[in-house]
C-alpha cells in the first residue's frame, strides 16, 4: 500500500500542530542580528542540518517501529536537548501533534506514548510514533521531521524580515535532495544503533538563544 | 459619511441592553463543541486591534471573578502584551492568566490551527480546578476572523465606533455570526462623526436576530450589558450540564 497521501498529508503546514506559532530558533537569531537576508538564512539551515535536524531525524525513524523502546528514545532525546525550553517547547509540539494524530489514525500506540512523560513526549518521538501509526516508514518519519524543520525556519524568515519568498522556496528546492539523503542516513542509523548510541550533535548556540528568547518581553514566535 | 450623519445628536440604540430574539438563552442544540458537565464554558472574544478586547475581558473579569470561577487565556501578537496588562490591572490572580504566542498570526491560532490553544486552555483550567468560566482572547486581527468551534463554546465580536460606522456594514464571519457583537467606544461617536443609528441597522441587517451590545468601557460598569449576556450563557451551560448524562 502506498501512503505517499499520507505523507504528504502529515508534512503539510496546514495539518493542525500549532508548529506555526514556532521559528525554531530563526527569531532568535534574527533578534541577535545573525539573519537578516537569504544568504544569513541559508547559512543558518545549513547549520541547523549539520546539527539538530540529524538527531531530531534519526529518534524520529527510531520511533517509528512496532517494538520501539519509546521511553528510552524520549529519555534520550531530552538528555541531547540541554535547555529546558527547548525540552518544554518539544513536548508542547509533541502534545499537540497527537491531537490531530490520533483522530486522524487511531492507534493503541499512543497509549503507549503517553506514560513516556508527564509533559508529554518530545516532538521527534511523537512523530516517528505518528508516522507509524499512519503506515509510514522509518525513512518517512525523518523526511516528515527534516521537513518540518526547513518550513519552519522559512516560513519564520518570511514572516519576520519579508524576504522575498521565492527566493526562500527556492533555496528549499534546492535542499530538498539533501534532506532525502538525510533521512536514509537517520532511518538506517535507527535501524543499526540503540538510543544511546544515535546522534547527539545539537549545537550549544540554540539552546542558550533559545534560553534568552523565552525571557524577550516582546516576541512573534513561541521559540 | 453617510448622508444621515448626525454628529451632535448621537444615540444609543440599544438603550444599554442587548437585544435580538434570543438574547440570553440560546437553543438548547447551538452549543457548537463542548459537552456540558465535562469542561468549564468556553468563550471566544475576537476583533480588530484597538477595539476594546483587553478592556473587555478585565472588565468581565472584575464583574464575574468574585462569584464565577474564571480562567484567561490571551493571544496578543506581542506574546505577553495583554496578559501583562490583566495582571497589572489586578483582575485575576496571576496563575489565572496565561499569554499563547502565535506566531504573528492571530487568526490562525483561532481558526485553522488551535492546537497550542487548547493545550493551553486545558492546563490552564487543570490547573485551576474547578473553572466555570474560560475567556479566550484573540489577538487583534481582522474582520476575517472567527473563532473554531473546536476551541469555544461562544464568542462575541468587538469592533469599535472609533474604527469607522461603516465597519458594520462590511461584514465578515465575526460581525455576521459571532453570538454577540459588542460595538465599543460609543463615547467616542461625536468626535469621530460616527452614527451609532447606522451601525445598529447596518448591524442588524447582518446579523438577523443576533444581540449587539453597545458599549463604553470607560465609562463605571460600562461592560455590565455584557456580563450580564456571559452569566445568561453561563446559566444555560450549568442548566445543560444538569441535563447531561454523568461522565
Amino acid at each position: 500500500m502506498s501512503a505517499r497521501a499520507v505523507l504528504l498529508l502529515l508534512t503539510d503546514s496546514r495539518f493542525p500542530t500549532g508548529a506555526h506559532a514556532h521559528s525554531s530558533g530563526v527569531e532568535a537569531s534574527h533578534g541577535r542580528g545573525d539573519i537578516s537576508d537569504v544568504d544569513d538564512l541559508e547559512q543558518f539551515l545549513q547549520g541547523r542540518l549539520r546539527t539538530s535536524a540529524a538527531v531530531e531525524a534519526a529518534f524520529a525513524a527510531a520511533a517509528c517501529a512496532d517494538d520501539a523502546p519509546l521511553a528510552e528514545l524520549d529519555r534520550e532525546l531530552a538528555i541531547r536537548t540541554p535547555s529546558p525550553r527547548l525540552r518544554d517547547v518539544s513536548r508542547t509540539l509533541g502534545r499537540q501533534l497527537l491531537r490531530p494524530a490520533e483522530r486522524a489514525w487511531p492507534s493503541p500506540r499512543f497509549e503507549m506514548l503517553r506514560s513516556v512523560h508527564d509533559g508529554g513526549p518530545m516532538q521527534p518521538v511523537a512523530l516517528g510514533v505518528v508516522a507509524c501509526a499512519a503506515g509510514l516508514t522509518p525513512s518517512d518519519a525523518s523526511l516528515c521531521s527534516l521537513h518540518h524543520l526547513v518550513g519552519s525556519i522559512t516560513t519564520a524568515a518570511v514572516r519576520l524580515m519579508g524576504l522575498d519568498p521565492f527566493d526562500v522556496q527556492a533555496l528549499a528546492a534546492r535542499l530538498a535532495p539533501r534532506l532525502d539523503d538525510m533521512a536514509a542516513i537517520a532511518a538506517a542509523e535507527a535501524a543499526a544503533l540503540p538510543p544511546r548510541q544515535l546522534p547527539a550533535t545539537t549545537s550549544v548556540l540554540a539552546d542558550i538563544l533559545a534560553e534568552h528568547h523565552a525571557t524577550w518581553e516582546v516576541r512573534l514566535f513561541a521559540s | 459619511m453617510p448622508p444621515d450623519h448626525n454628529p451632535g445628536q448621537p444615540h444609543h440604540p440599544s438603550d444599554g441592553h442587548t437585544h435580538g430574539h434570543h438574547d440570553g438563552l440560546p437553543d438548547d442544540a447551538a452549543w457548537a463543541f463542548g459537552t456540558p458537565g465535562t469542561r468549564p464554558l468556553r468563550i471566544g472574544i475576537g476583533g480588530p486591534v484597538g477595539s476594546g478586547k483587553t478592556a473587555l475581558v478585565a472588565a468581565l473579569c472584575r464583574s464575574l471573578a468574585g462569584s464565577v470561577s474564571v480562567v484567561v487565556v490571551t493571544n496578543d501578537i506581542f506574546t505577553t502584551e495583554d496578559a501583562e496588562a490583566l495582571r497589572r490591572l489586578a483582575v485575576l490572580p496571576d496563575e489565572r492568566i496565561v499569554p499563547v504566542e502565535t506566531g504573528a498570526c492571530p487568526h490562525t491560532a483561532i481558526r485553522d490551527d488551535i492546537s497550542a490553544n487548547l493545550d493551553a486552555m486545558e492546563k490552564l483550567e487543570a490547573a485551576n480546578a474547578p473553572v466555570e468560566l474560560t475567556l479566550l482572547e484573540s489577538g487583534g486581527d481582522n474582520l476575517t476572523a472567527i473563532f473554531s468551534r473546536a476551541l469555544v463554546d461562544r464568542q462575541i465580536f468587538v469592533i469599535d465606533v472609533a474604527g469607522g460606522d461603516k465597519v458594520p456594514r462590511k461584514g465578515g464571519p465575526g460581525v455576521t455570526t459571532a453570538d454577540l457583537l459588542v460595538i465599543n467606544k460609543t463615547d467616542l461617536a461625536p468626535l469621530v462623526g460616527a452614527n451609532l443609528g447606522v451601525m445598529d441597522r447596518d448591524a442588524k441587517a447582518r446579523r438577523g436576530s443576533l444581540p449587539i451590545a453597545f458599549t463604553s468601557l470607560v465609562t463605571a460598569d460600562g461592560a455590565a450589558v455584557v456580563a450580564d449576556w456571559v452569566r445568561a450563557q453561563l446559566d444555560a451551560w450549568r442548566a445543560a450540564t444538569q441535563l447531561a448524562p454523568r461522565r
